[in-house]
This record gives C-alpha cells, structure tokens and sequence, in this order.
C-alpha cells in the first residue's frame, strides 16, 4: 500500500505541471480556432459597405475558458473521477436499493400532481403561468410524444425519423375539424387518435420489408410530405398561415374557460379572472395523457404483442420461425404508437389555439428522438428524465440572465440552445452509451424482478 | 403412407439467379429422427429454411401432415407446428431465458406454459439455473440449449434442428444430442436434423440423407451410411477427432 500511495504523491506535483501545460496548449489550440470565427466580425454599414469588426475581449474569453477547463479537468475532474471508480469497484454490490430509487415514479407522479398547487403558493396565481406552462406543460408532452414514439423505436426497434407527422395529423385533425364542425375536444380526442393510428397504419404498409437505415429515410420523407401537404394544400389547412382560433377545452362540457361563456369556471368558483386556471386544466390533462401512454406502455409489454415486438426488434427472422406474424406486430406497434403522437398533437392544438406547419419540422422529430435515445430505449422512466433536461434545460437557458453580464448585453442564451443540447447528448452518449436507463426490465419472472444490466450487449443492438 | 410427416419433392430453390437447391427429395415419417449431413455450401441449411418457407421453393412441393404448405409464409408454417432451431440459434439477446421460452409458446398464448417450460427445465436444468439471465449473456451451449427449448415450447409435431452442434465443445455436443434422443424416444417426437458432425448425427438418427452441390447423392439408415466407404472417407475420416 505504501507504494502506492508514493506514487500518488510524486504523481501530484506531476499532475499539476501536465495540467497546466495541456490548459496552455488548450488555450492555444481555442486561440488559433477561434480567433477567425470570434474575435473578428463583419458587418455591414448602412453604406452598405463590408466592416470589420474585433471583438478581442469576446476572443479572450473563448481563450481563457477552454484553457482553465482542460486544466481544471485534468488537474482535478480526472482524479477524481479515477478515485471514484475505485472506490465503487472496491465497494461490494450493494443488494438494496435506496427507498428514493425503488420507488422514483411513485413520487415523481405524486410530485407532479401536487405541482401546480405549490407553483400557485409560491408564485401567485399570474407568476405561476411560467412554470406550469413552459415548464410543466411543455416538458409532459414532450415526454408523452417521447413515450409514444418509445413504442415504435424502443420496443419495436423500428428506426422512425418521422414520428412528428402523427403529431401534426392529430393536431390538424383537431384544429380543422373543431374549426368547421364545432367539435368538442373530448370528441376530437379519440378521433384524432384514430386519424394517426390509421396514417401510422398507412405508412406502415409501404416500409414493411425494410429496416434500419432504409426505413429511417422513408419515415424521414414521409414526415416531410406530410408538412408539405399542409403547406400547400391552402384551401383545407390555410398553408403557411396555419389556422387560428381554435377552440379551447372544458371540464368535461361542465366548466368552460371562455371569458364570455355563462359556466366560466373562473366565475362558476367566485375566482379573480385569470388564464391561469386554464393553464393548470391543461397541466392536469396532459399528465393524465402521458400516464395513460405509460400505463398502456406497461401493459402491452407484459401482452403477447408487446412481447412480440421486443422480439422482432431483437430477431426478425426468429419471430417469423416461432409463429409471430410480423407483418400485424409491426403495424400495430407503428399505429398505436402514432395514436399517442396523434393524442399529443390534438392536445397541443388546444393549447396553443393556433396550429401551422412550422411546428412540425424535422427538427421536432430529431428532438423526441433524441430524448428517445438519451433516456435508454424502451425504459419509461430514463425517458421521462431526459425529456425533462432536455426540454427543461432548453426553458432554463431563457432564464440565465445572468450570462449577459459576461458576455454582453447582445447575448441571447436561446441561441445556444442546440449547441448545448449536442453538447449534452455527447456527454450523456460518453458516460452512458445506451441512455440514462441502459437496462431492460423482465417482464415474466418466476420469483422475483430483477433488472437485467445493460452492459453485457452492443450498443445500438436492442 | 399415412406415417409420412414431411415429404419434399422435387424442390428447387434459387437465391437470385443462383440454384441452391437442384431438385431434392425428402421424407421424414412420424416418431423418426432423420438428418441430412453434408460439406458447407452444399444446401443443407436452403433445404430447412425452404421448408420453412424463407426462401420459397421455385418449382417441387413441401407436403406436411397432407397439406401443402409450399407457398404459405413462414408464421404459418410455423403455426402448422413445425418449430425450428436456427442456424446460429437465433435466441433474443435481451430477454431473459424465462422470456425467450415464453416467446416460444406464442402459439398457444402460454395456455400449457408452466407444464411445458418445467418438462424444459427437467431436460435442460442448466436453463432452469439461469432463467433470470439474459438470453445473450449465455454461453454457446446453453444458448443452443435454449433454443432447442424455445422451439419445443411450441409442442412441434416436427422439430428442424440446424447445426446444433456448431460451435460447441464435444462434450455438450454430446448433452445435447441424448437430450434430442430422449425425447424421441419418450414423446415420439419427429426430428430433422442438419448437422456437420456426421459422426455424431449418423449414431443418432434412424435415417439419413447425403448432400451434395444442392442434390440428395445418398440416403439410407443411419448405420448403413457410417458403414459406406465413400461416406467414411468423405465425411467421417478427415473430420472426426
């Protein structure tokens, strides 16, 4: 042991003097990448002439970032790292899970039930807006959509780059039909549904015989057709101008939540007026969509067909060799997964009173898809936390104010919000190459549960 | 010919263009075990994936129990209860052994599940010992072992077993081969097998066909073939150890 421990020693001054001299050589590395990108800029006048702009300072601070960070990675985040890993292979494999880890839904779904309430105490009524509804709101229906899109390329393993188009069937299908009918949502719901379950169904059928990459490209550009037809279809989906002042939800037909309507609920309760109130209905309502998906997830996985979609996902041919008819197992995990995208869109119409077709780019179904794969495929719970960083972290960005002062009043953290949200799939992809969640929980079991450790199979294969 | 199990007659099967199989006739009776030895490339494993259906014959007829089933696709073979091993043993990776045995009684929506994964265990108690265990964290014999499992759970009339014995150590190439006696002699169960290990698959079996260059050169019984000198030479001698 004393050996060892010298080494540690002779090794720190070491440490010390290589930490410094990499920070050096990352600072001159950022200055010689950086200083034609940041620390000039060129403008142009109101002469219309090119202006070159230095920006030294903006320079300075690229600099000094990346050096003090590879020195304070090397000098101390990689030691400490190398120690940890130590510690826990030296540590015995603890038999019990903590009381907070076993139970993580359970509180979680409590937690979210009574979050609207506490946001109310301690904001007020119009402060708690924000925070149900760019956070709350906005982070459920990505983790629904996430959930949902789960279905088809976590369980199923069928690689779909297009998911945002049953997003936008459901959405349209809502806004048009409650537009020219006069539609209740709580009948456009379940019609919305179906739509996209028979659009996923009808997508289905041509990309029954191809897989991985092939399919990948087909749901990609079926994704854009979709956004495409609504483009230019004018007559039906008023094309770029999308439509506007769709109808909002009630309680049920009981209470509404139009200023003017005689059971207004804000009136119907002797409340101040406030948007508020519809704000929380909506949390409510997609909490209990999203606690749907995952009940029906959970469900199906213990049937025969969610059993047999995790077996086509790991061996098609297998499947076919045990009596599985994949051609029905891989519409109904492509339709009931676009029925949820369909739920998901109808309930973001509604929210947003205004639906076009630049709410369903591409980039939509990059984001759920990625929220897919960082959380672990097919684990419910890896998704819902990754969905909750990712969306979350995106609305926190608007928040840091703060960041101004260092980097100048013109910053707007927005901006960064995709180079951050690579930076953090990177990150998670390196300390946890198959998602938060890498393992697959059994769902038959003779006595007990076990979860079964992801780290025994290759990426990217189930 | 009433005990005839599976008749192929006359099959050809083509990859593209490219002829695997140049007219080939088998037939498995009721309770035996026959195999079909012969080199790589010669069309063993065409022969059992096209009575499987994937591919399907061009020209010839598959018969099972009376009916043809040529042009069915494979889940309805399969749900003729003709249950097959795969080359390479095909297992689910990510499920547990529990999982993969249930996967095998998809047919009958585990109506005689836990009767049938307990006559399993008895055959295979490895599996029993490991039934928690992810399929792919199993060594080569007990995933051969599961798979041979996974395909009885489907109570086949006819079990298709290729190559069980690749890749594995003579030993549990021995384990496995009793357990398939076993069950032929206690269940009458009817087995086609397509081996590598001559030796081996010729002891076993009641009857035996000889391959060659996508055609039947040779068929007999089990004991005339180890028995025929050019059989000996090309198969037994330079291969047995």
């Amino acid at each position: 042991m004393s050996n060892i421990s010298n080494t540690h020693e002779r090794a720190g001054g070491n440490l010390t003097a290589q930490a410094l001299r990499e920070g050096l050589f990352a600072g001159l590395v950022a200055l010689g990448l950086f200083v034609l990108f940041v620390g000039l800029e060129t403008t142009q006048n109101i002469r219309n002439e090119l202006v070159l702009n230095q920006r030294w300072g903006l320079l300075a601070i690229f600099v000094i970032v990346a050096a003090v960070g590879r020195f304070l990675s090397v000098a101390y985040l990689r030691p400490w790292a190398a120690a940890r890993k130590a510690a826990a292979a030296a540590k015995p494999v603890e038999g019990e899970e903590s009381f907070f880890k076993r139970n993580f839904s359970k509180i979680a779904i409590v937690a979210l039930i009574f979050y609207p309430p506490i946001m109310v105490m301690l904001f007020g009524v119009q402060g708690s807006l924000k925070w149900v509804d760019n956070f709350g709101i906005q982070i459920l229906i990505y983790v629904m959509l996430a959930w949902g899109l789960n279905i088809v390329v976590g369980l199923a393993g069928l690689l779909d780059l297009g998911y945002v188009a049953f997003y936008a069937v459901g959405a349209y299908s809502y806004a048009l039909l409650s537009q020219q009918f006069g539609f209740s949502f709580w009948i456009l719901l379940p019609l919305a549904g179906i739509l996209a379950a028979f659009w996923g169904m009808i997508l289905g059928f041509p990309v029954l015989r191809l897989k991985g990459d092939y399919l990948a490209i087909v749901t990609l550009a079926f994704g854009e057709i979709i956004r495409l037809v609504l483009i230019n279809w004018t007559e039906v989906t008023r094309g770029t101008f999308g439509v506007s002042g769709i109808p909002k939800a009630s309680v049920f037909g009981i209470w509404s939540f139009d200023v003017s309507a005689p059971n207004n609920f804000a009136k119907a309760f002797d409340l101040p007026m406030s948007s508020a109130y519809y704000k929380i209905f909506l949390f409510y309502l997609i909490l209990a969509l999203a606690l749907l998906t995952a009940y029906v997830t959970i469900r199906l996985r213990r049937m025969p067909i969610g059993r047999a979609w995790e077996a086509l996902r790991e061996d098609e041919i297998a499947c076919r060799s045990l009596g599985i008819n994949t051609v029905t197992t891989k519409l109904t995990a492509f339709s009931i997964g676009a029925m949820f995208g369909g739920f998901a869109g109808s309930f973001f119409a509604v929210r947003q009173g205004f639906v076009s077709p630049e709410s369903f780019v591409f980039l939509e179904s990059a984001i759920i898809l990625a929220i897919v794969v960082l959380g672990g495929m097919g684990s419910l719970v890896g998704i819902a936390v990754a969905a909750a960083v990712m969306v979350g972290g995106t609305e926190l960005l608007r928040e840091m104010t703060f960041l101004k002062q260092i980097f100048g009043p013109d910053f707007t953290p927005e901006l960064y919000r995709m180079l951050i949200f690579g930076l953090a799939m990177v990150t998670v992809m390196v300390w946890k190459p198959r998602g938060f969640v890498g393992s697959r929980e059994p769902t038959a079991f003779l006595r007990e549960r076990k979860a079964v450790s992801g780290s025994f199979t290759k990426e990217g294969h189930g | 010919m009433s005990d005839t199990l599976l008749s192929v007659q006359g099959v050809q099967t083509y990859y593209g263009n490219i002829r695997a199989l140049a007219g080939v006739d088998v037939e498995v009776k009721k309770g035996e075990i026959v195999s079909l030895i012969g080199a790589n490339g010669a069309g063993k494993s065409t022969l059992m994936m096209t009575i499987c259906g994937s591919p399907q014959a061009r020209t010839g007829t598959v018969t099972f129990d009376g009916e043809d089933i040529t042009r069915l696709p494979t889940h309805l073979i399969a749900r003729r209860r003709i249950a097959q091993s795969p080359e390479g043993r095909r297992i689910f990776p990510r499920m547990t052994v529990y999982e993969n045995l249930q996967m095998g009684a998809s047919l009958d929506n585990l109506k005689y599940f836990n009767e049938d994964v307990e006559k399993i265990f008895t055959l295979f108690p490895r599996l029993k010992e490991r039934q928690g265990q992810r399929g792919g964290t199993l060594s080569g014999g007990e995933q051969q072992m599961l798979s041979i499992g996974r395909a009885l759970m489907a109570r086949p009339k006819l079990l298709l077993l290729d190559e069980p014995s690749l890749g594995l150590a003579p030993l549990i190439v021995k384990g496995i081969f009793d357990a398939i006696k076993k069950l032929n002699q206690n269940e009458g169960l009817t087995v086609f097998l397509v081996e590598q290990n001559a030796f081996a698959a010729l002891k076993l079996s009641d009857r035996a066909y000889v391959m060659v260059n996508g055609q039947v050169t040779m068929s007999g019984s089990g004991k005339e073939l180890l028995a025929n000198p050019e059989v000996r030479a090309a198969y037994l001698e330079g291969g047995r150890h």
